[in-house]
Formats: structure tokens, C-alpha cells, sequence
């Protein structure tokens, strides 16, 4: 498993497009399954409403993590994708 | 005469039909059904219907109404394949063995009531966003099509609200504008109706009653009101007021595309005055041939700190790409005064308006200017942008500014990253002291802008922001108009040109003088141009006279 930390910049935190956006990256790799931790709860990426349900704002911590065959190459794109977006 | 009295949020008046939009009957009942994988089957088939009825109102969206509700449109896509969403259906039609309606009503509650609990109100709202998703799905299952307007003739639209989904779908060419029960200056048939430049009123509330459908009634968008059967004097104003509507709409109709010239052909430059990037969408709808004054205040007024300067360079950016080589004044920071931003902690001041203030917090914070100034001119290789200082008053200011944009040029040179060594800088005119040593300023700079609003306030030593000087504020004043004409010369005397960028620019009454002082561009609101270009049309400059400089 491979996992980083990340604050968010956004103003609105994870809204309806970024996490309809991270929904798509997420799924888009094959056996790897993919979470976004908020304060000790646990959502996979890929359920748009449990993750809008967390309701990550501007300046919480995520930690976002990868565990399947291909978590290097689905971390990398998560990271840029963080950084480009929240 | 019936009159309904609601909030204008869209300007214009119409008289037409009413017609109270007809929503589809589509009340769901609890049904048993026996074949639970034919249920299945069918809330595939209406989930694969909604995802792309979403996707192509998205694609529709794009064009009338902007990016932000075709988004909103995608996501509601997402939302109708969401895993947990779908299990929540399929696990109640496993359960009660129910009809895929029940069940999609179902979840839909259960997820709309979780997004109201939530304590953000962007969730919040989001609540109303899973109700109109699980609608649609129930819809498709029961095959049934929105509700449309029939009828031969254009209507005036009555609803107790419309929902995105509803409004986007109406037939345009059918409606004279919308009043409903409910709904804010904010909610998407106001902004439907403002992009369609059509009459809306909204919170009309229980006094629009569905009795009066197929009643011939006249909305009026400014007052608010919707009046069925005016008396004889009413009809007569709403008259009037309809066919100077109509007039303005045919000269602007004309006026688009035209030169902006005088009949004896001396040529002027015809710009808008922006407030941030969304206006320029306004400036091109109303043919602005540039832009005379782009205000930054935005980027500092609505953050909550300092800008960076990657954020700044994305607006002027963006802007100078948006109107494609034409000319964009941008003005550097103008805070102070009437305009305070908290993170800037600025010691409290007897007289703001005459205390630090615009240039003055750049000069006293050169990191702050540092950083505007870099984010303009690595915007300067997108379009062609011009640089303009705000509250000038002495010559070694100018001095100043233009070496902290040379040390900036440097920076960037050094750092290899592009910029446009050309950029015009310029220098508002709205202070005494800089009307008296126009000359020498002008030898400085690539062109004036004349902020009247403050010129005026600081000649005529009256506070703008005070409503009871009456007669002692006279906007017209001969002393003003003697200090734009001296600071007209001493532009044409450097040969530079100079603008006008306060709102005095788009005053009508005012054209003649300025082209007999030779001014060479005005920056007025966008929906001043069309008319401002029209009284240029008509002009002949050589026949305007300084009589108003007399007194």
C-alpha cells in the first residue's frame, strides 16, 4: 500500500466536481483500490456520495491511499491531481 | 386591475398569456412486484436514460447558460451511478420486493435528508440537487416527459418554482418571461431569464394564483409587478415604457459592429470599465472596443489574504486572452478609502480619502506591488495589456512605479520567463496636483485615464460618498472640466492620449465637450456603449465647443 497526505487549498473544499472528477481518476485503475481518510473515517474514492458525505474542507488533512497492483502509478496520478485541483 | 407585487430580477416588460407551467403528474405508490430481476432491469434501462438526458442538457447548458451549470448537470450523472446510491435502490427492491419507483423515491430521500444534515451549506443545497436526480429516474421509469408549454402563442411563464432541469428544457422561442411563487434574485430562472434578456419576477408568493392562467397580464421586471387588466392609465405607462424598450433594443441592434466615429470623421476609442474577468463576457456582448479600466480590487476584496501572484496572473490573463489584441488598461491595486480589506491591516485614518490609499500602499509595500506587477507582465505576452497607477499626484511617483516595473522586467529576464517589454504604462488623472503637472507627467507616461468620480470629489473639496451636498457637488462643474481640459493638453502636447474613465465618460450631455477638448477614448459601463456610440455618430466634432468650461 502507498499513501500520502494532503491539506486542501480549495476554498470549497471537495465539492460536487472535483470529487466527481477524483471518482473517475480513482476508478480508472484496474485492481487498485483507492481511499480518502478524513480525521479516522474511511471512504473508497470511487463512492462519489460517501465521499462528498465526509465533507472535506478547505484546510483539513486527507490522507489518500492505494493498495492494488498498480497503487505507484494510481498515487502519482492522485498526487498531481491534488495538486491541480484542490 | 389585479396587481401582484413580487422582486424584479430581470429588466424589460412583456405582455402576453399567462401560462402556469404544468408539471406531470407523478405521484408514486408502493407496488409488489413479482419478477425482482425484471424490476433490476428496468431501473438499468431509466438509470442509462437519465445519465444521458444529463449528459446532453450538460452539452445545452454549455452554450446558454454556462459552465457552471453544465457541470452541476454532470454530476447529477455521477450521482445516478453512484454505487451506494444504486445499492440502496436494488436492496430495497431485494427487500419489499417494491416497483423500481418506490424504491428510487426511496433512496432518493434517505440521501437528500444525509446532505441536509450535513453542517455546509454547499452540502446543504445539494439535498435539492438528489431529489431532482431521483425524479428524473422515477420519470424515465414511468415514461413520462417533462412538462412543456403548450400553446401557439408566446406566454408569460407562471410556476411556483422552476428547477434547473425544468428551465433549461423550455422552449425558448415560446416565452415572454417568467414570474414565480418562489425563488431569489440568485435562483436559475432569474439568471435564465437575464441571460435571455427577458422580464422575471420572482417571490410573487400565494397571490399567483393558477386561476389566472390563460389572463393577459404585463410583467414589468424593474418594478417587480405583474398587472392583469390595467386600468386605462396604467396600460398607457407600461405602454410608453415598452416602446422606449423596444426603440433602445433596435439602435443597439444597429449600433453593433459600427465604428465609433463622428460624422466629420474624427475617431474615438470607445472601452468598457470591468469590475473582474466575469464582466467580459458583457464588454463583448456589447461591442466594447477594449477595455479602459480593469479594476484588481477584486482579487484583493474577495480573499482573505493576499493574492498570490499565479492567481493574479490567471485574471489578467484571462482577460487579456478573452478580448484577443484588443487594448486592456489595468490598474494597479486601488484600495483605501471607500474600498477596506482587513488582512491589508491599515491604521485607522480621519480622512481615507485623502490618507494612504492606491498607490501610496504600493509605494509604502513594494512586495505587495512587486507581486502585481509580475503577474501583469507575465500576462503582457497573452493580448495587449497596459499598466495604469491609480491616485498619482507627483512626478518622482511615477518615477518610482516605472522603476519598480523596470527591476520587475529584470527579475523576469533573468528568470527566463516571457513578458512584453513594450507594455503600455499609464497614470489616472483624478487628483489636482496631477492636472498641474500634467505636462511634466505626461513626458513620463504612454497615456492619461481621468478618474472623474475622485477628481471631482478632491476639486471641488466635496466627499463623494456624502448624499446631502446637493448643490454643492456639481458633477459638470467648470473647475473639473477646466482640469481635464489642461490635462487633455499637456497629454497632445507629449503626444500621448488620453481617456476618460470615470463616470462622467458615459454621460451624453458631456460628448460635445470632450470632443472639442480632443479626448480620445471613453470607458464607460458595457451597457453604455451601444448609446455612447450612437451620440458619437450623430456628433460633428468641429462644431462642439467649450461652453461648458465657462462660468
Amino acid at each position: 500500500m502507498k499513501q500520502f497526505e494532503y491539506t486542501i487549498n480549495d476554498p470549497l473544499g471537495i465539492h460536487a466536481r472535483p470529487a466527481g472528477m477524483l471518482v473517475k481518476e480513482a476508478k480508472a485503475f484496474a485492481d487498485t483500490v483507492v481511499t480518502i481518510t478524513k480525521n479516522g473515517t474511511t471512504v473508497k474514492a470511487g463512492q462519489l456520495m460517501k465521499l462528498m458525505s465526509l465533507g472535506v474542507k478547505q484546510g483539513d488533512v486527507v490522507t489518500v491511499a492505494a493498495e492494488g497492483a498498480n497503487e505507484d502509478a494510481a498515487i502519482a496520478a492522485l498526487t498531481a491531481f491534488f495538486n491541480n485541483n484542490l | 386591475m389585479i396587481t401582484i407585487q413580487g422582486k424584479g430580477v430581470s429588466k424589460g416588460i412583456a405582455k402576453g398569456p399567462l401560462y402556469f407551467f404544468q408539471r406531470s403528474d407523478t405521484t408514486v405508490t408502493l407496488k409488489v412486484v413479482s419478477d425482482i430481476e425484471a424490476e433490476k432491469a428496468r431501473l438499468a434501462v431509466a438509470q442509462e436514460q437519465s445519465i444521458q438526458q444529463l449528459n446532453a442538457l450538460a452539452e445545452k447548458c454549455r452554450d446558454d447558460a454556462g459552465e457552471e451549470m453544465a457541470v452541476l448537470f454532470e454530476t447529477h450523472a455521477m450521482f445516478v451511478e453512484d454505487e451506494d446510491f444504486v445499492e440502496c435502490i436494488t436492496s430495497l427492491i431485494d427487500e419489499k420486493s417494491c416497483n423500481a419507483e418506490y424504491a428510487v423515491e426511496q433512496a432518493g430521500i434517505q440521501f437528500a435528508a444525509m446532505f441536509a444534515a450535513m453542517d455546509d451549506a454547499y452540502m446543504q443545497a445539494r439535498a435539492a440537487d438528489i431529489k431532482d436526480v431521483a425524479k428524473r429516474i422515477v420519470n424515465n421509469l414511468l415514461g413520462v416527459v417533462d412538462g412543456g408549454i403548450r400553446s401557439d402563442v408566446p406566454v408569460i411563464l407562471a410556476a411556483d418554482d422552476l428547477a434547473p432541469s425544468e428551465t433549461l428544457q423550455l422552449d425558448k422561442s415560446k416565452i415572454l418571461g417568467f414570474v414565480t411563487m418562489g425563488g431569489s434574485g440568485n435562483s436559475h430562472t432569474a439568471i435564465l431569464a437575464r441571460t435571455m434578456g427577458i422580464p422575471a419576477i420572482c417571490g410573487a408568493g400565494e397571490a399567483l394564483a393558477e386561476g389566472y392562467n390563460g389572463r393577459v397580464g404585463y410583467i414589468d421586471g424593474e418594478t417587480g409587478q405583474l398587472i392583469i387588466d390595467p386600468d386605462a392609465m396604467t396600460q398607457a405607462a407600461l405602454k410608453e415604457k415598452y416602446e422606449k424598450q423596444q426603440e433602445t433594443k433596435k439602435l443597439l441592434e444597429t449600433m453593433k459592429g459600427q465604428e465609433d466615429i463622428t460624422l466629420d470623421g474624427k475617431k474615438m476609442l470607445l472601452y468598457c470599465n470591468i469590475g473582474s474577468p466575469e464582466d467580459v463576457a458583457a464588454v463583448l456582448a456589447n461591442d466594447g472596443q477594449g477595455i479602459g479600466l480593469f479594476r484588481s480590487e477584486f482579487l484583493y476584496l474577495s480573499a482573505s489574504d493576499y493574492p498570490t501572484e499565479d492567481e493574479q496572473f490567471e485574471a489578467y490573463r484571462s482577460v487579456a486572452a478573452a478580448m484577443n489584441g484588443k487594448r486592456v488598461v489595468i490598474r494597479t491595486l486601488d484600495i483605501g478609502a471607500d474600498k477596506q480589506v482587513d488582512y491589508f491591516d491599515m491604521k485607522e485614518e480621519e480622512n481615507p480619502a485623502l490618507g494612504v490609499r492606491a498607490i501610496r500602499i504600493c509605494l509604502n509595500r513594494p512586495e505587495v506591488f512587486r507581486t502585481q506587477l509580475r503577474a501583469l507582465y507575465r500576462a503582457s505576452v497573452y493580448g495587449k495589456i497596459a499598466i495604469m497607477f491609480p491616485m498619482i499626484t507627483s512626478v518622482w511617483k511615477v518615477k518610482e512605479c516605472k522603476r519598480a516595473c523596470v527591476s520587475v522586467m529584470k527579475e523576469l529576464e533573468a528568470e527566463g520567463i516571457p513578458y512584453n517589454k513594450d507594455t503600455e504604462l499609464g497614470i489616472m488623472v483624478e487628483t489636482p496636483s496631477s492636472v498641474f503637472v500634467a505636462e511634466e507627467l505626461a513626458k513620463l507616461v504612454d497615456f492619461f485615464s481621468v478618474g472623474t468620480n475622485d477628481l471631482t470629489q478632491y476639486t471641488l473639496a466635496c466627499d463623494r460618498q456624502a448624499n446631502d451636498l446637493g448643490k454643492f457637488f456639481d458633477p459638470h462643474h467648470p473647475a473639473l472640466l477646466r482640469a481635464i481640459k489642461m490635462a487633455a493638453d499637456a497629454a497632445h502636447k507629449a503626444g500621448i492620449w488620453i481617456g476618460i474613465c470615470g463616470e462622467l465618460g458615459a454621460d451624453i450631455s458631456m460628448l460635445p465637450t470632450f470632443l472639442a477638448m480632443g479626448i480620445d477614448e471613453l470607458s464607460v459601463s458595457p451597457s453604455a456603449v451601444l448609446p455612447v456610440r450612437a451620440a458619437i455618430r450623430q456628433s460633428i466634432a468641429q462644431t462642439c465647443t467649450l461652453e461648458m468650461l465657462e462660468c
